[in-house]
């Protein structure tokens, strides 16, 4: 799915990142939770989250995200905005909820897929 | 050994905001030096929840990141509280973060298990009153 669909089913506004939007997802991840965020890789991913700290940014830096979503309309600050750009990551901000949002993504065939990786834990 | 490179970082215990620039400048680091991204990541994200951990639990300390033919090692250092029972702490769900913590999004019991969870070996050594120090290793 590309980064423009999810702004478009969410009725989301960039809030950075408005040249790499036709970037593919492929899939999705909703959580307040950031270790939980951190304990399944996917694959260019996409966070939805009602969180709003630098940490966010980072989480989804160290996981190789794409696209973080920003759901009842929470806006990130300046810091926030700069690491999301250093990092190619697009930041939207939707009025939807997150279980709506979730629900919105999901119906429109974006997944909760799981990428394999190494350890010993094997996600 | 001879032939490790070696990155040193000192973690502000004082500064959540800033926790993970270490990590981050791992990360770049082993992608300049052409690691894949899945070890890239496993590595990061390891030394990331670490680094988390010194930030919340001990005051900050000190990561040491040493780049081998076969593995890449984390060292991590603090002279914090320390862990009380270790093998409670690496279960998934149990955590001693105050509620503060959880509302930046972390303190949910998964930070030592996903260290375990992205590396090839973990081993924690931890003294009450004296500190903490863990290893981690991910083979190349």
């Amino acid at each position: 799915m590309k980064i423009r669909e999810i702004k478009e089913l969410l009725n989301a506004h960039v809030v950075c990142g408005e040249s790499i939007m036709e970037n593919d997802v492929f899939s999705a991840c909703g959580s307040d939770m950031m270790s939980d965020v951190l304990a399944f890789v996917k694959d260019q991913g996409v966070l939805l989250t009602g969180l709003v700290n630098p940490q966010v940014i980072r989480t989804a830096e160290m996981m190789d995200m794409r696209c973080i979503v920003f759901v009842r309309n929470k806006v990130p600050n300046e810091s926030m905005i700069d690491l999301a750009i250093d990092n190619g990551i697009v930041l939207l901000t939707t009025p939807t909820r997150m279980f709506e949002a979730c629900g919105k993504l999901y119906e429109a065939g974006l997944r909760g897929k799981l990428k394999e990786t190494g350890g010993d834990g094997n996600v | 050994m001879s032939d490790a490179l070696r990155f040193h970082y000192d973690v502000d215990g004082e500064n959540f905001t800033s926790a993970g620039e270490a990590s981050a400048q791992v990360k770049k680091k082993l992608r300049q030096l052409g690691f894949s991204p899945d070890i890239i990541r496993r590595v990061s994200i390891a030394m990331y929840e670490g680094e988390i951990n010194m930030v919340v639990h001990a005051g900050g300390g000190k990561a040491d990141v040493f780049v081998y033919p076969e593995n890449i090692e984390i060292v991590l250092e603090d002279s914090g509280p320390g862990i009380a029972d270790v093998e409670l702490a690496m279960k998934e769900g149990y955590s001693t973060a105050p509620d503060n913590v959880r509302a930046l999004g972390f303190g949910a019991g998964m930070g030592l298990p996903n260290m375990k969870r992205y590396t090839d070996s973990m081993t924690v050594e931890s003294e009450l009153g004296v500190g903490t120090k863990i290893v981690m290793k991910v083979n190349v």
